[in-house]
Formats: C-alpha cells, structure tokens, sequence
C-alpha cells in the first residue's frame, strides 16, 4: 500500500467513525463537535485529490463559521438531553424508510455512472481543485450560473436581516 | 531513506524545524507575559516586577512554576472532556498558524535546502484564516463545558466577537491578494524582500483594518469584552485552575505572537531587513540576518499591542458591535473597491 492509500483508509474511518458519533450522540454539543471533525475528515480528503482550496474553503465556511453558528444557537437555546421530545415508533420508522431510500439512490447512480465503473480514485492528480484554474473556470465558463447564485446569496442576506429587524 | 516511496528525511527536517518553532514561540510567550508586565509598569509610572533574579528577569519562571503547582479542579457539574480539551484546542489552535510563516531564507546545511517554512502552501493566507476561525473553538467549548452562566456568555461574546471581526480581515485581506496576486506567504514575502516596496505602502488602510481585526480576534483590550471582569466575573475560564488557566492566558499570547509574525509577513516584509542586500553574505548568515529581522518586528508589533492595551479603557458591547459591522466592514469594502480601481486605472 502506497502512503496515499494508508492515508486514504485512515481519513475515510475517520470520517465514517465520527459520522456514526454525530447521529449516536444524545447531547447536541457534542454532535456539532463530531460534526465539525467529519468536515476536518472530508477536506483530507481534498487535499488527497490535490484541491487544497476546496479543502481550505470547506473548513472555513462549514467547520469555521456555519458550526461556530450551529453551536451558538444549541448553546443559546440550552437543549438538555432529558428535555428532548422523544421521537414516535412511526416517526423513527418514517426516517429510516426516507434514508434508506436516499441511500439506495445514491448507491444506484453511482453504479450506473459509466465514468465511474471500473476505476479507483485518482489521488494527486488534477488541477482543478487549485486556485487559479478554479477561478478561471469560475469566471469564463460558469460565469453566469456563478452570479445567479451570488444574487441568491444576496437576496437570501437581505432576508435574514428583515427577519432580524421584526 | 526512502520507504512507503517516500522522503523521510524530509519529514525529520520539517519535524526538528517545528520543534524549534514551537519551542522558542513558547519561550518567547513566556517572556511576552514578562514583558506585558513591564510595559504595564512604564505606563503607569511604577516598577514593575523585579523581586525575581536581576531585574525580575526570572519572574516568567517563578509564574509558571505557581501555575503547575496549583491545584487542579475538574467542578463535578462540568462536562469533563470537553473542560480538558478547550485550554488544549486554543493552545493548538494558536500555535497552528506558525505553519506557514517563511522565519528566513533557506538554510543550506549537510547538502540539503532547507526553507525555514513548515509548509509553503499555495494558499498560506487562507490556511491562517481557517486556523484563526477554529481557535475560537477552544473558548467556546471551554466556556460551554464548565456549566456556568458567566462562563457560557463570555464564550457566545467571544464566539460572536471574532465571527464580526473575521468578515472584516477576510476582506482587508481579499484587497491585499489583489495587489500581491498570491495566496503563498512565501512568494508575498520574497517579492516584498526582491527590492519592491513594502506591501503597506499599498495598502495602507487595509493594514489599518487587518490590525484592528488581530486585536478583537486575539481578545485584547480595548476589545476583551469576554474576560470583562466587572461583568462576567473572570469570563470564559473562570472554573479553570492550575495549567489549564495557564494554557488560556499563554495562548492568548501565543495569538499575539502570530498575528504580529503575519502582519510583519504580509504588510511589512517579513523577513526582509530594509536598505541592506543580503545577497553580500553567505546565505546561511542572510537567513539568520531574515529570522533576527522578522523576530524584531514581531517584538515591535507585540508592544503596539501592549501600548494600546494600557491606554485604552475597554468598549462597551454594543459600541465593539457597531464598530465591526458598521464601520470596519464597510471601510474593508471601501478598501477593496479602491484597490481594484487602482489596478485596473495602471494596466
């Protein structure tokens, strides 16, 4: 095994290991906190794939700021694992129908994906997780899909400040 | 030395180089407390500590040898992982951004290149910026943990102190990637050192914006409204004792340290000694001349802390809100609408 298979198989028991913790954690805290170490897992791997700014974009966004926000508001609101409102049989039943399905979804596309049959991962490869091809990329073909979605960030910004002020 | 079809040599230079990094930033931290003492003292016109060896010069020592001494106290309501793990996250976490500060030119040594650099990666400036967003982990799940009120509302004030603050350095520092057109510390530093101007010449006031931000960011005064005493008591370490305590205060120094070796990288040349042509000397002595320079300037910085700490009286909350949102992140905006103005009227 190379040492960017050992890598590989460590990040991806990472991830898996802290995912499974996420959902079997009865406090919340802790659940963001294991949350924040699945994203730590998943910019790893970007970095494997040599995109170091998806991976570095990805822990400021998500593990930096949205979690910082997510543990804000857990910590503001103060829920205590004894006064979570315990979960129906059919409710739970309903939850695990949903997220097999989605996972069956998934699993299939990825099988019927052609690109994908018969390859392994390329690691260390490819330019298109580094900065400037990203950015041109960016800005040349996908420019106008790329302001679309600034426009939905805006108009998303402008929203939560009118509810800020009720 | 090559298994797994890989360098180790490497990995035992870059291990002894960030030994040596964190070794002497302790050291220096140790001493930054002295010093804070010090200035305090000059301030307001007294002697300052000076019972402790010549000049008081082992009072840094005899301080930590009283915190490892202390009594550890786990409080039986706290959440006992997490009250261990934030002193150690915030330590981590500040002493992280070391990583990709260029300390000098490369080393020429037992046949080998050595860069005095842990990691020159291509998008250093980013990697400090991700690393300042975690270190506020280590202060909420610290103040969280210990299962008191005050504790909980320092770290939700500094929690939403350095979101505020961050905006402002992320855009201050978006206007200085347009002047340098690199995210890597190293190639900033190196056109700084190769005879251009410094970059603060060109970014005056985003450097002002960028200092600002390091200052709330670090929870210094004027904005240390999480350890406001009068108000939270002690703030978000307040149910800490013995090395932990120390682990909050010395990381508090440690960011100090750092911010100054950034801003010293990115504004004022790093290691780049001004009116002097290292390429005279043999260049292990030019490297050392690089990592004596940029120590200098790290000291100035770390007194410009301390100088503005004992002059300025602490704000009130909403009056560090407003300035963060109403006044720095438009001012970065401003900053960054004129540089790309700028540019655009020179090509």
């Amino acid at each position: 095994m190379s040492i960017i298979q050992i890598l590989f198989f460590a990040l991806s028991a990472f991830a898996i290991i802290s995912a499974v913790m996420v959902l079997i954690s009865k406090n919340p805290i802790h659940s963001v906190l294991w949350l924040i170490l699945v994203f730590f897992a998943i910019s790893g791997h970007y970095i494997l794939l040599n995109a170091q700014f998806l991976a570095i974009v990805n822990i400021i966004v998500y593990a930096g700021a949205i979690m910082v926000l997510f543990l804000f508001v857990i910590m503001l609101i103060n829920v205590k694992k004894d006064s979570e409102p315990q979960k129906q049989f059919l409710v739970k039943l309903l939850g695990v129908v949903a997220g097999g399905s989605f996972l069956t979804l998934l699993v299939a596309l990825v099988k019927q994906t052609g690109q994908l049959q018969g390859r392994t991962l390329l690691m260390k490869d490819g330019v298109i997780g580094l900065i400037h091809p990203l950015g041109k990329a960016l800005f040349n073909e996908y420019v106008v899909p790329f302001e679309i979605s600034s426009v939905l960030f805006l108009s998303a910004m402008v929203g939560a400040v009118i509810i800020g002020k009720k | 030395m090559t298994l797994l079809s890989f360098d180790w040599a490497l990995i035992i230079e870059k291990l002894i180089l960030i030994v040596i990094i964190v070794l002497t930033t302790l050291l220096i931290t140790l001493y930054t407390t002295f010093g804070e003492r010090k200035v305090a003292a000059i301030l307001q016109d007294r002697p300052g500590p000076n019972r402790a060896g010549p000049f008081g010069l082992l009072q840094p020592l005899a301080d930590g040898l009283k915190l490892i001494m202390k009594e550890e106290i786990i409080p039986t309501s706290a959440s006992k992982w997490l009250f261990i793990l934030g002193p150690g996250l915030a330590m981590t976490a500040s002493l992280m951004t070391s990583a990709v500060i260029p300390w000098g030119t490369d080393v020429h040594l037992f046949g080998r290149t050595i860069a005095l650099q842990v990691a020159d990666v291509n998008i250093g400036i980013l990697y400090i910026f991700a690393v300042v967003s975690m270190g506020v982990y280590g202060i909420m799940i610290g103040g969280w943990a210990s299962n008191n009120k005050f504790s909980l509302m320092s770290a939700l004030r500094a929690a939403s102190q350095a979101i505020s603050y961050e905006i402002a350095m992320g855009l201050a520092l978006i206007a200085l990637l347009m002047t340098t057109g690199s995210l890597s510390l190293k190639t900033i530093v190196a056109d700084q050192a190769a005879g251009h101007w410094w970059n603060v010449v060109y970014q005056p006031l985003g450097f002002i914006i960028f200092f600002i931000c390091a200052m709330a960011e670090c929870n210094r005064t004027p904005f240390d409204l999480p350890e406001a005493e009068n108000e939270l008591n002690f703030g978000y370490h307040q149910e800490y004792s013995s090395m932990k305590l120390g682990f909050y205060l010395f990381a508090e120094y440690v960011n100090m340290i750092m911010s100054s070796a950034i801003m010293a990288s990115m504004y004022f040349g790093g290691y780049d000694l001004p009116f002097f042509d290292e390429t005279t000397v043999a260049p292990n002595i030019a490297a050392m001349i690089g990592v004596g320079t940029l120590l200098i300037k790290i000291v100035l910085f770390v007194f410009l802390f301390m100088w503005i700490r004992w002059t300025i009286p602490r704000f009130r909350y909403d009056q560090l809100m407003n300035l963060g949102w109403k006044t720095m992140i438009p001012l970065a905006l401003f900053n960054m609408l004129l540089t790309g103005a700028l540019i655009l009227a020179k090509l």
